[in-house]
């Protein structure tokens, strides 16, 4: 009992707390209808578990000092059967309430007539996202990796797909997951409401760096989101030093091109994330490393060191072509 | 002898009253003497190692199965305690992320297919003929054919894993990432053919007691009179029947994918994997009410016994056990919130996994009034009956939780799922499991445990088990996904991952205390006498351990509680032969006396069928010709072991 109560205090406290992965925090719609239904869960369950514990207590110590009896062969407890009668009851009411009120918050999640909804399509590979901005016309679009930028207050609908195994687009302060599942399209609809940076995290068992499948998520006024799409439909920076163009000439020509794109370089690769305003993002192979140069560096030299069984092999550089590239990508801002 | 001339309707009860707990005849000790004598010999086994191989005995059986699922739990434990060392600080470099995936797939998989399952079948096929009052099981030698059928399954999960083939795909094994495109090698076909194995020997077992318990109860014990336990599990058994074959299909048609090249999981060719997860949560759900049935069935047992009175509410538990055996099945669909699938549909699902509250929590109660309105005796036995609802009912709330669609969409795949369903097995089956062993030791062994270090178990068990995973509800709602080798620092989970360590430590200190604990009881144990705990049920009228044969004679039922109604004697029938294993058949409903069966003997053909299985279950790893090869020696085993019986000597032939 004491046990429950410190436990159930913990949850209380919890209601209150903050982060940016925790489904306790919300920052938009769809994660706050589903936290008040969290909230209606807990205190109808605490109140069911209250009444098991308070009768199981009273049951142990209510004849504990008797004499043992012979055993009853048979009994009849009419009082019980009406006790019996009165939990049902009470039950099918807890049932019915949660029943009900789940009914409703599901429904609200899927209810957003917002015709002005930005639509992005997530796709998942192992390990890392690929995000494409598709509204508006289609000069418009654009395609990034690893990271999510959302205006406030307006709908986002995600268009979720993946490139291999089944993935889980999980962004707990926005909203609850939705599956990427190969040969089919699921939609979620997100109305972020407070600025700020939120992490979504890969909830589906997807090999062996599911651990490291993050995608942060950051969440601006309209008008920064502007700036920030502008310069996301821009081509990559044209190299400002002799360092970087030999780097961008060792990316096209060495492995590099072959999986990666930049938008502005002889480079067309579709099949690892798209780098052309790389040093712009937070963090590295889906957010497994915060972004520096240094991380950057390392990342290049020894990938499968950094995120052992990451699909980026170790391409092997003279330490002159290595801090070219890593050059050349750290001025992609 | 006393042999009836003819049998046409089947032998009268006689009302002949022995005593009951010394030997069973008063009136013709010599004869009686004679007649044991003869009854030992008929039902011994060979001696030795030969008969070690060959036996058929329900109860050296169920005490094999015991062994071997209880190791299988301590080493799927051990890969527990490495992966919450792992997980005890962030970006830890203890387990490579590979070595993390093998392992909670084999802790997983090990838990549920080896040990959850196999062990309330162990305890099951022990309990049920004593129960029930018969001789044996209904079909012996399917019995040890399912004990070897499953060992070689167990063997093949952990040899692979030795061998660094063991399957990393999570206990699910989801499509694509266990198809060919992203499962190279034969990781996930050792899966496979592990549920292939584990899944015919729990068909086996469940067909064996549904036939047990239908047909083969005392006269007397009619449905109304069965114990709670024979009821749940009979639910249990039926349920096996239905949710199984879901799974073999899902894993066969995998095998399929992987070995033929079909393309029943690729989407790019018209496959579907939401196919996949349909077919596995069919099964997969009901499976969590497979093995916690038992439990329920456990509990009711040590309730009445350690309260002194009948479980309250005999019809209504019945009624309720039906109940969870129906909606189990109508409920897989929460597993797959996320999935995207219809959103009317899943609040159908939503309400029928909420209502499963209702027969839980009325089952509940009646234990409650049970303890209320009776006299408990606080035995280590009651103790875990107590710390089960404590914990379960927990794991039930959180359930009622995750089974609406939104809330889900939050706490699916993450930590907070991992503690429910932890609170549901341990806390449903597991306490259940050690209050069985404590109360049914005697039974098994001849000998009690320690009440002392069973009490130490208990706490230790109690306080680790709540430390270990209380934490985890609060760090899935911090955030924390399943199935993730590490994670990074900052995220604020570090805490209560260690606390949740410390919890699994004082878990393996409980443990090691019960493994002593038992160890110490089979050599220095107080003998227990038949009935040491004063309860009411059939298998406490047999000896500690009892005779191969069970009973000298077939007791007769008159009520629920037959020990505590007739507390000095028990009716007893005869006319079953002596001098052949002979089983009395009684009618489904009423258990009237019906038929005399000729029971099988010991026979090594059930261990080489098993063998004959395994080879070709292995060997469809490698190639698909080992399924026309392997037809060979299953032919040979299957036609030794089902070679007409030659009568014995001097013996009448059956009519059929």
């Amino acid at each position: 009992m004491k046990q429950a109560a410190s436990g159930l205090i913990a949850l209380l406290l919890l209601c209150g707390c903050s982060g940016v992965q925790t489904p306790l925090d919300p920052a938009g719609d769809q994660a706050a209808s589903i936290h008040t239904m969290w909230n209606v869960m807990l205190v109808v369950c605490s109140f069911f578990y209250a009444l098991v514990i308070g009768g199981l207590l009273w049951a142990v110590v209510r004849r504990r000092r008797e004499p043992v009896p012979e055993p009853q062969a048979s009994a009849h407890d009419p009082g019980i059967e009406r006790t019996l009668a009165v939990w049902t009851g009470l039950i099918l009411a807890g049932l019915t309430l949660l029943i009900s009120w789940s009914f409703f918050v599901d429904r609200s999640l899927a209810q957003t007539h917002d015709d002005q909804a930005l639509h992005i399509t997530v796709t998942g590979y192992q390990w890392w996202w690929r995000v494409e901005y598709q509204d508006g016309p289609v000069n418009q679009w654009f395609e990034t990796a690893n990271e999510i930028h959302l205006p406030a207050g307006r709908t986002a609908r995600i268009k979720l797909e993946s490139g291999d195994v089944i993935h889980s687009f999980w962004a707990p302060n926005l909203a609850g997951k939705m599956d990427l599942i190969p040969g089919r399209h699921n939609v979620l609809d997100i109305t972020p409401r407070r600025i700020g940076v939120y992490r979504s995290q890969c909830a589906e068992f997807c090999g062996m760096q599911h651990a490291h499948m993050a995608l942060p998520i950051t969440v601006e006024s309209p008008e920064a989101f502007k700036v920030w799409r502008a310069h996301q439909l821009q081509a990559a920076k044209a190299p400002t030093s002799q360092q970087e163009a030999f780097g961008k000439a060792v990316f096209e020509t060495k492995a590099c091109a072959f999986c990666h794109k930049i938008d502005g370089a002889d480079a067309g690769g579709r099949t690892a994330p798209n780098l052309t305003h790389l040093a712009s993002r937070p963090s590295l192979a889906a957010d497994a490393i915060p972004y520096s140069r240094g991380a950057l560096a390392g990342w290049i030299s020894d990938p499968q060191g950094m995120k052992p069984g990451t699909k980026m092999p170790n391409v092997p550089l003279t330490s002159a072509e290595s801090s070219a590239v890593v050059a050349y990508l750290d001025s992609l801002k | 002898m006393t042999r009836p001339p003819k049998k046409t309707t089947g032998p009268a009860p006689s009302p002949r009253r022995p005593k009951k707990e010394a030997t069973p005849v008063v009136a013709a000790p010599v004869i009686a003497a004679a007649a044991d004598a003869q009854l030992e010999e008929t039902w011994a086994d060979a001696p030795g190692f030969w008969g070690w191989l060959t036996t058929v005995d329900h109860k050296r059986i169920a005490r094999r199965y015991l062994v071997t699922a209880f190791i299988f739990f301590l080493l799927a434990g051990l890969a527990a305690v490495a992966m919450r060392l792992q997980l005890s600080k962030p970006e830890n470099t203890l387990l490579s992320p590979a070595r993390y995936n093998e392992l909670f797939t084999i802790h997983g998989s090990t838990m549920m297919f080896i040990f959850a399952v196999p062990i309330m079948e162990a305890v099951t096929v022990f309990l049920i003929p004593l129960m029930v009052g018969a001789r044996a099981l209904a079909f012996p030698r399917l019995n040890a054919y399912s004990y070897w059928v499953y060992l070689a399954g167990a063997l093949t999960l952990w040899i692979g894993f030795i061998l660094n083939v063991g399957p990393d795909i999570g206990w699910f094994a989801y499509t694509p990432l266990s198809g060919p495109e992203y499962s190279a090698g034969h990781r996930a076909d050792i899966w496979a053919q592990m549920i292939t194995f584990t899944e015919i020997a729990a068909l086996a077992v469940a067909v064996n007691l549904m036939a047990t318990i239908l047909k083969m109860r005392a006269p007397g014990m009619t449905l109304s009179r069965m114990p709670l336990f024979a009821w749940s599990t009979l639910v249990t058994s039926l349920m096996t029947i239905f949710a199984l074959p879901a799974v073999m299909l899902a894993s066969s048609l995998l095998m399929s994918d992987r070995l033929l090249g079909t393309h029943f999981y690729n989407a790019a060719e018209g496959g579907d994997h939401i196919l996949y997860q349909h077919l596995f949560w069919f099964f997969g759900h009901p499976e969590v009410y497979i093995i916690f049935l038992p439990g329920l069935g456990f509990v009711s047992m040590i309730t009445a016994t350690f309260s002194r009175r009948p479980v309250f509410g005999h019809i209504v538990m019945v009624l309720a056990l039906i109940s969870i055996g129906f909606l189990a099945f109508g409920l897989w669909v929460h597993h797959m919130f996320a999935t995207g699938l219809p959103r009317l549909g899943n609040s159908f699902y939503t309400a029928a996994s909420m209502a499963i509250a209702l027969p839980s929590g009325v089952q509940i109660f009646c234990w409650i009034a049970t303890i209320w309105s009776g006299r408990p005796v606080f035995k280590t036995p009651l103790l875990w009956v107590i710390g089960f609802i404590v914990t379960f009912v927990i794991g039930g709330l959180s359930g009622v939780m995750v089974a609406s669609v939104p809330l889900d969409l939050q706490l699916h795949d993450t930590y907070f799922v991992v503690a429910h369903f932890h609170y549901v097995l341990i806390g449903g089956a597991v306490f259940p499991l050690f209050g069985a062993f404590q109360y049914w030791f005697p039974k098994f062994t001849g000998r009690m445990l320690s009440e002392t270090l069973g009490k130490w178990h208990f706490w230790l068990f109690f306080i680790g088990f709540n430390v270990a995973f209380f934490p985890m509800h609060i760090l899935g709602l911090m955030g924390m996904p399943r199935r993730v080798y590490t994670y990074p620092s900052g995220m604020g989970w570090e805490r209560y991952n260690q606390i949740a360590t410390l919890g699994g430590v004082i878990v393996v200190v409980s443990v090691l205390s019960f493994i002593v604990n038992v160890l110490t009881s089979l050599r220095r144990g107080v003998p227990a006498g038949d009935n040491p705990w004063d309860a009411p049920s059939l298998e406490w009228a047999a000896t500690s351990p009892p005779a191969p044969y069970n009973f000298a004679h077939t007791p007769v039922i008159s009520s629920r509680e037959p020990l505590w109604e007739q507390r000095e004697v028990l009716p007893i029938m005869t006319g079953l032969s002596t001098a052949e294993r002979e089983v009395l058949v009684t009618t489904p409903v009423d258990a009237e006396p019906d038929n005399r069966q000729s029971s099988p003997d010991p026979s090594i053909w059930p261990f080489v069928a098993a063998i004959a299985t395994t080879m070709v279950l292995i060997g469809t790893i490698f190639s698909e010709w080992a399924l026309v090869w392997g037809a060979v020696p299953l032919t040979i085993a299957f036609s030794g072991w089902f070679w007409p019986k030659r009568p014995r000597r001097g013996a009448k032939q059956e009519p059929q």
